[in-house]
């Protein structure tokens, strides 16, 4: 498995050239999130793909190949913040309730929806954490889950930002004006 | 200044340099039809939009510049995939503008509409779609930048037809090209280089992998005076013929699936490789797990995606390939290679007695001998525009080019069909040079109606059918993998020179060895374009030949007495 971080133009139609990409090049992937960046024209996807270092470096090459691709990295073998986060609809009688507010505090979840027969948690954290939540709370009953998918940040001063803007090179378009 | 949107194309384009436009139109890009007419631009009208594409793609690698197609939607943008796809895989920059149905009703399964942005999305470096007229200039500037940027390839620009119709203020200077900032990458860092110097300085065996980048990037000189201070043995990819001069007695030939067999084995001994502007094609490797083992390798390529995709290599040196061999040819200190340039002499064993120009006359004429004798009367100065296929291999084989951008011919996508619209784009771009189209009977027949293009715009090019009434190279693999099961292969023709009379052009037939060069020497001196069925062996195979997946060391050679059935009348 391996990670990706990709800096992107904010507009549409990128999501579809980065996943046709992978498609292409026959990567699986495991998880992609996308998400707005500060600056509000710059989104900021994790790729997790099922791949080989061979095969994330030609991803990684690939994608920054794309005219809205302003950045690609892999960052698999650099130190990782990583956190998927889950909301987890669960079967909760009067009965069972208390012992599953025990497992919730244990995985430092939280409540966030309360109805007669159900409860709906919020986890965050690595994947491991919440699969391990998840199968504490399989034999309450899973009635519905939505995962985000992994996001990652290099930890510390292994700073990966968008690049700035540069000015236009008049030279290289005039060059490619077709009168030889 | 108010202009409308397919004003604004037009005057745009003219602005960026572009003379032709090879397009069809229709329905929804009519409105730049009508400001076409106005313009200054020419445009050529195709008969099938395939066409157009390889005209453009023609054009862009006759000339190093960008070339122009234009279609309708719907079915006139998808005909264009193919030649999209062709321009893509030979990194060749040219920019399709296709029209699209009013925005207003886009998503809405309108007449002619296609989301030709979303299919040719894998086939394009770039794609985009225009809603509004204001957007045209930037986005056109934009186009040809990436086009023609960094590896080349196509883009495709796709307009509404409303964006075309609606008047927006023009300003060419406000509209400078805005694309995404990307992050500058430190190509190769100081050791990286100094270790390819030292594998440089070491090497007793090396040779030099000599790819279609040095072309596109215009480094020819500065190849040759990299090749001059090592003394480095040159090997020739097929996109990379003409990039160093055929004549020149360091250059060894085309390597590969049928490339000469000392050039094969040559590579197979060496112990450096140093690729320059080439991505280890599979048609160039054979078997990856025997390719080259003794030798380390050094990879000079512009575009990241290519380091180790095919062959793990030692040392890459990413960038422009002028700038790298500029920067590597002072640091060359050993050029003493006499001994190893002399052993790979010696590699060319028997090659030259199983050559077929060495064979006594028996009264039959090969693909190989007509090539051969174009290449001979043309002094090797003519543009070839090649199609796929037996005829493309020997073309490769026995017309030697010294010049770059005078061999033109469809190699990562193998587009049968290609010759003839290519050729057109190409005496387009150079006006001045003689054009050939070497084609085979299949692929002519893809792509013939262009013909009826030459005769409206008056063009002069030599067309060269090499008729063996097979599939020929098709025929081959199922000569020898198939046990001579010709299963879809022989092929019905028309009388092609019949068929060019028919068109209005000058048509021949040539059945014997001794009308050869005569009917080339008429040929060029008419001005206008002549077609010569050239009927050929029916049965004759390229040789040598690796099979695909074998060991490039493992080729199947011409036999020394081969048994060839005579040419018959169909």
């Amino acid at each position: 498995m391996q990670t990706l971080v990709a800096y992107v133009e904010n507009k549409p139609g990128v999501l579809n050239r980065v996943s046709s990409l992978a498609r292409r090049l026959a990567i699986n992937i495991d998880s992609l999130t996308v998400g707005p960046t500060e600056n509000e024209e710059i989104a900021r996807m994790t790729i997790v793909a099922h791949t080989d270092e061979r095969g994330a470096h030609r991803l990684e090459a690939s994608l920054e190949k794309l005219v809205d691709v302003l950045l690609a990295e892999n960052i698999s073998t650099r130190a990782l913040l990583e956190r998927d986060l889950a909301l987890i609809k669960v079967s909760a009688d009067q009965q069972n309730r208390p012992h599953l507010m025990e497992l919730i505090k244990v995985f430092r979840a939280r409540v966030v929806d309360v109805a007669p027969e159900s409860l709906i948690i919020e986890v965050s954290g690595t994947v491991d954490k919440i699969d391990g939540l998840l199968e504490v709370l399989r034999p309450f009953g899973v009635l519905e889950m939505a995962r985000t998918g992994r996001i990652s940040m290099t930890r510390g001063g292994d700073l990966l930002q968008p690049p700035a803007a540069e000015p236009v090179n008049s030279e290289l378009e005039s060059a490619s004006s077709n009168v030889t | 200044m108010k202009l409308t949107g397919a004003e604004i194309l037009c005057e745009s384009l003219t602005r960026l340099g572009v003379r032709e436009i090879f397009g069809y139109p229709g329905g929804a890009i009519l409105p730049v039809y009508d400001a076409l007419g106005k313009s200054k631009l020419h445009h050529v009208l195709v008969r099938h939009e395939q066409g157009a594409t390889h005209m453009a793609d023609g054009y862009a690698r006759a000339s190093g510049g960008i070339g122009v197609a234009m279609a309708t939607s719907g079915p006139g943008a998808t005909n264009m995939v193919t030649g999209i796809a062709t321009a893509m895989m030979d990194s060749s920059p040219v920019v399709c503008i296709t029209g699209q149905v009013s925005s207003k009703v886009l998503g809405s399964d309108a007449f002619q509409e296609i989301d030709i942005t979303g299919i040719t999305m894998p086939i394009t470096k770039h794609n985009v779609v225009i809603t509004k007229a204001e957007d045209i200039a930037r986005t056109i500037r934009e186009a040809f930048l990436i086009a023609n940027g960094g590896r080349p390839g196509p883009v495709l620009v796709d307009i509404t037809k409303d964006a075309q119709q609606a008047s927006a203020d023009f300003n060419w200077e406000a509209s400078e090209p805005k694309l995404p900032p990307k992050r500058l990458r430190n190509n190769h860092d100081q050791a990286e280089f100094d270790r390819a110097v030292e594998m440089l300085n070491t090497a007793k065996r090396p040779i030099i992998l000599a790819g279609h980048g040095i072309m596109v990037s215009g480094a020819m000189r500065a190849f040759e005076q990299f090749v001059r201070a090592g003394n480095y043995p040159v090997a020739m990819t097929l996109l990379g013929i003409g990039c160093f001069p055929a004549n020149d007695p360091l250059n060894l030939g085309m390597m590969g699936m049928h490339g000469e067999a000392w050039v094969n084995n040559a590579i197979q001994e060496a112990d450096l490789l140093i690729a320059v502007g080439m991505r280890f094609d599979d048609r160039v490797t054979g078997d990856l797990r025997t390719y080259a083992k003794s030798a380390r390798k050094i990879h000079i390529e512009i575009d990241r995606a290519e380091i180790n995709k095919n062959v793990r290599v030692d040392v890459a040196l990413i960038g422009d390939a002028r700038e790298v061999l500029e920067k590597l040819t002072p640091h060359i200190e050993t050029r003493d290679h006499g001994a190893w340039i002399n052993h790979i002499a010696e590699l060319k064993g028997d090659s030259a007695v199983r050559d077929i120009q060495s064979l006594p006359d028996n009264g039959h004429l090969y693909a190989a001998h007509v090539i051969n004798d174009i290449w001979k009367e043309t002094g090797g100065e003519a543009i070839v525009v090649t199609d796929v296929g037996q005829h493309q291999m020997w073309e490769a084989q026995y017309y030697h080019h010294n010049r770059p951008r005078t061999l033109i011919t469809s190699g990562g996508l193998g587009t049968m069909g290609f010759a003839l619209p290519a050729a057109i784009g190409a005496k387009f771009a150079r006006p001045g040079s003689e054009v050939w189209v070497v084609v085979g009977d299949g692929g002519f027949q893809m792509t013939m109606s262009e013909l009826a293009t030459i005769v409206q715009e008056k063009i002069n090019v030599k067309i060269a059918i090499i008729n063996n009434g097979y599939l020929g190279m098709v025929r081959q693999w199922q000569e020898f993998f198939y046990d001579k099961r010709y299963v879809a292969t022989p092929l019905v023709a028309p009388d092609f020179a019949a068929l060019a009379n028919a068109f209005g052009i000058r048509g021949e037939r040539v059945t014997k060895r001794a009308e050869v060069v005569p009917i080339i020497q008429s040929a060029r001196e008419s001005d206008e374009t002549v077609l010569i069925d050239f009927r050929v062996e029916q049965e004759d195979s390229v040789y040598p030949m690796v099979a695909a997946g074998a060991s490039l060391s493992d080729m199947i050679r011409r036999p020394n007495n081969p048994l060839v059935e005579t040419a018959t009348e169909p």
